[in-house]
Parts: C-alpha cells; structure tokens; sequence
C-alpha cells in the first residue's frame, strides 16, 4: 500500500483495506457514489482511490451547494446590489462564484457593497448596527446551514428587525439523490450517505432507497478510515443482497450521526421554511420539491416577496457534460471540456466550480498528479 | 461554509440563554446554541460548530480528533479564520 504510513492507525488501515479487496468480486464492476462534498474533498485529499482495487469506482455527488446553485440566482442577488441601501452579505465561498457575467467579488471591485460574513447571525448583527442599509443574507447550504438561516429568521422576528431579509438558496439532499436515481442512465450500485447533512435529518429519510431502489447507504464520516470502513460495509452489503438480504441504512458515524437527527433544527427548519414545487440545480436541471423557500408567516423577511427579482436564467453552455459526470456516466477526465475550457481557474460547468466539486478535486489531484508525473517518478509530486 | 468546527464551551450567558462563548485553538468567539436546546451542552463540554451555529454536542476526543482531521485536510486555516471572522459580541464577550 503505498501511502497508509501517512495515516493515524496505518494497521487497521492495511486491514480494511485488505478487507475490501477479499469482498470485492474481481468480476463486477462496482460504482459508489458519495452524495457529500465534504467525502469528495477528502477521497482525493487523501488518495483514498489509489488504495482501492481497480473495480470499485467512486463517483462524485451532488452535495456541493456552491457547484450546484444555477449561475441566474448570483446574478439576481448582484442585481439587488443596484439599490443603494442594500448591503448583500455572502459567505467567502460565494464570492468568486461566476455569474452570467460577474461574480460576487468582481462586483464589489465595481464598487457594490457586498460583504464576506461567516454567520448568518452576523448578518442579522449587522442589520441592527446599520438601522438606515437593508442588508440581504444570501443563504445557501444543504440542511446543515438551513436550520442556523432558520433560527436567525426567527431571532430577527423576536427582535422586530425590519431591515434584513434573506435570499433562500437552501437545498435539500434527498430529492437529488432521488433525480439521479431516476435517471435512466444511472449507474450507481450504492451510496455513501452524507455525513453533517445527516446530523441534523438523521438515518431514517434514506430509508426508502435501500427499500424502495434497493441500494445500500451507508452514513459515513470524513476521516480515511471512516470511508474505507463504509465502502466495506457496503460490498458486505452488496454481497448480501445476493444471498437475499434487504438492503439497509447503515450509521458508520455514530459517533456524531444520531438515528433521528437533531430535532430542534428540523423543527427550526420546518417553522420557517416550506418546499418549493421545483427548483433548478446546475448541470441536473429541475427537481421537484428540492429547495426550501420562506415561509408566508416569515414573508417580511424574505428577499424575495421584498424586493423584485428578475429570476435569471443562465444556461451552462451544452458541451459541459456535468449531469453525466454527476450520474457517473462519465468520469470527470472524460468530458469534453475538462481541463481545456473548464479549469478551477476559469470554471465553465459546476462540478469545476468549488474546491468540493467532483471535477475541481480530480483536477487538483488526479489531473495535476498526470501533469508532473512525467518528470520523475514521484506521484506526489503536485505543486 | 461547510467546515464542520469543533469548539469548546468556556461560557455560558445566564441572560440570553442560546449564546455561549467558545474557543477554538485560543480564539474565543460566541456562537449561538439554540438548535441545542434540547439537550444544552455545559461550561468544558464540546460542541461541533457550523456557520457560528452549535449542530451537535461531541466528546473531547471527537473533537480532538475533528480537529486533526481538519489539520490533515489543509482547512484548519480556513476553520480559525471562519472563528475569527463571527462577529465579536464586546457586551458580552469582554
């Protein structure tokens, strides 16, 4: 094995390892996709592929907010910036997001204020501080920031702040996975569920895709071991299901995942937000009731109902292969853009848009690891 | 925004119940508890933080090890900096 050395508890690595490969049938291929970016970042971080025998594939998730957000959303917010009382407070991860034309930092080149935050309660701060600015929170995340947007929207309401509202971008995870399983080219044999997501949903909302699709999920951590741990469990799994067994949720991380989730956030989450009928995910297109929007009751503080909103519509240009790379049809060396037109640098489709995207990981490791390796014999040779 | 930050409770307000201050690698930042509330950590216990929300209650040698983990993925930098950049409360911090 070649890099267990650098990893805490290199034996019981080698072990699982090596249990992987006695489970794994030589003769089928199998493709696992991990839903979390979070798991994305880290398979490549650690090189966790190299340790895996040739036949299981890992295929790169949705569960990237920032890669999947439509490019026509970033271009409502800046809009809402041309109101001079409008300060529009963004998480750093926004800020070098493409828009059509502009992303958020190019526009605050440009003299728009737009603010970097790392809070939203900050932003509900800041609204107190600035009595005579609007400041608009653009929120964004799977359910693991949607409850702290949540308890914010609450806490301004308590405080009868007037001058804040929120600009909802918030997704959930399952009417994705629910997409990609939809999808007639489909490829997936099982899951590795996400792990903060399910902190606060817990194990039961996946329950149906190891009942009704049959696929085994496994909820798993971010540490190497936590993920080889849980491709394990799902080839036992797997080879289960041939002797007849049902397929099942699974809760590798259980030392932070509890069954039910955090009720509070959920019921947080459930007292100000309701589902939108469909909204559109970049390189999926529409999904039904998969985005959470305000509320009537919170409709005061919603940047939508408040202020007029275009509603942009950017197409990613058609040769990006996003939805394909997002299905595991396709690998993401094997688009026709990747590392040509798309570069982290210059991100043409979504998946090359956040260091969690699946392209912009396989760029940074696999894709640069080809570039140098040529040069001498060290694969770690990355700049 | 996704970086899930362990952070350990050093205080907790008598008057608004949902706020704590907390420290991570000596940066003490207040966060707030309210998606907590039912089961509220106390003063040494650790939380897990997301965007200056506490998600999750954890053992000190989760989040001892959390803490590597993030060390090792090369976002421990970027998890200070989220700390530093909440907002200082001075009222309550001080």
């Amino acid at each position: 094995m070649k890099f267990v050395d650098e990893f805490r508890e290199p034996e019981i690595i080698s072990r699982v390892v090596a249990e992987i490969r006695r489970l794994a049938d030589p003769k089928r291929h199998y493709r696992f996709m991990e839903v979390c970016g979070g798991h994305t970042h880290a398979i490549y971080r650690f090189g966790l592929t190299d340790l895996l025998p040739e036949n299981i594939e890992l295929v790169h998730g949705t569960g990237c907010p920032v890669c999947v957000l439509p490019m026509g959303r970033i271009d409502d917010a800046l809009e809402l910036t041309s109101d001079p009382k409008v300060v529009f407070a963004a998480f750093g991860d926004m800020m070098r997001v493409p828009g059509a034309a502009w992303s958020p930092l190019a526009w605050k080149a440009r003299g728009a204020d737009i603010r970097i935050i790392y809070s939203p309660a900050d932003a509900l701060k800041m609204a107190e501080k600035n009595p005579d600015r609007h400041i608009v929170f653009f929120a964004i995340g799977f359910e693991t920031t949607a409850p702290s947007t949540a308890l914010t929207l609450v806490r301004a309401r308590e405080k009868g702040i007037q001058n804040f509202s929120v600009f909802s971008n918030h997704v959930t995870i399952l009417p994705a996975i629910r997409a990609i399983l939809d999808s007639p080219d489909m490829r997936i044999d099982a899951f590795l569920g996400p792990g903060h997501v399910s902190t606060v949903i817990g194990c039961k909302p996946y329950e149906w895709i190891a009942q009704r699709e049959k696929k085994p999920i496994v909820v798993t951590g971010f540490e190497p071991l936590d993920i080889l741990q849980s491709i394990a469990m799902l080839l036992r799994q797997l080879q289960g299901q041939l002797q007849g067994e049902d397929a099942k949720v699974e809760n590798q991380y259980t030392r932070v995942v509890p069954w039910d989730g955090n009720r509070a956030a959920l019921r947080a989450i459930a007292q100000v937000f309701e589902l939108r009928p469909y909204f559109e995910w970049r390189g999926m297109g529409f999904i039904s009731q998969s985005a959470l929007r305000i509320e009537e009751e919170f409709a005061a503080w919603d940047t939508e109902r408040r202020f007029a909103i275009r509603g942009v519509r950017v197409t990613d240009p058609k040769a990006a292969q996003c939805g394909e790379v997002l299905k595991g049809v396709l690998n993401p060396a094997q688009c026709k853009l990747f590392a040509n037109e798309c570069t982290p640098e210059q991100p043409v489709g979504a998946l090359m848009v956040s260091s969690e995207g699946s392209c912009a990981g396989y760029y940074n490791y696999e894709h640069r690891k080809t570039l140098y390796s040529d040069c001498c014999s060290s694969v770690r040779c990355v700049p | 925004m996704c970086l899930a930050i362990p952070a350990k409770v050093v205080q907790l307000f008598a008057i608004e119940e949902s706020r704590a201050l907390v420290e991570v690698a000596g940066v003490r930042r207040q966060v707030d508890l309210g998606l907590l509330t039912d089961d509220l950590p106390s003063v040494g216990e650790w939380v897990l933080v997301h965007v200056g929300f506490a998600m999750s209650k954890m053992s000190e040698e989760q989040a001892l090890d959390q803490l590597r983990l993030l060390r090792s993925l090369g976002e421990e930098e970027a998890a200070v900096a989220e700390v530093e950049g909440y907002a200082v409360d001075e009222a309550a911090t001080g």
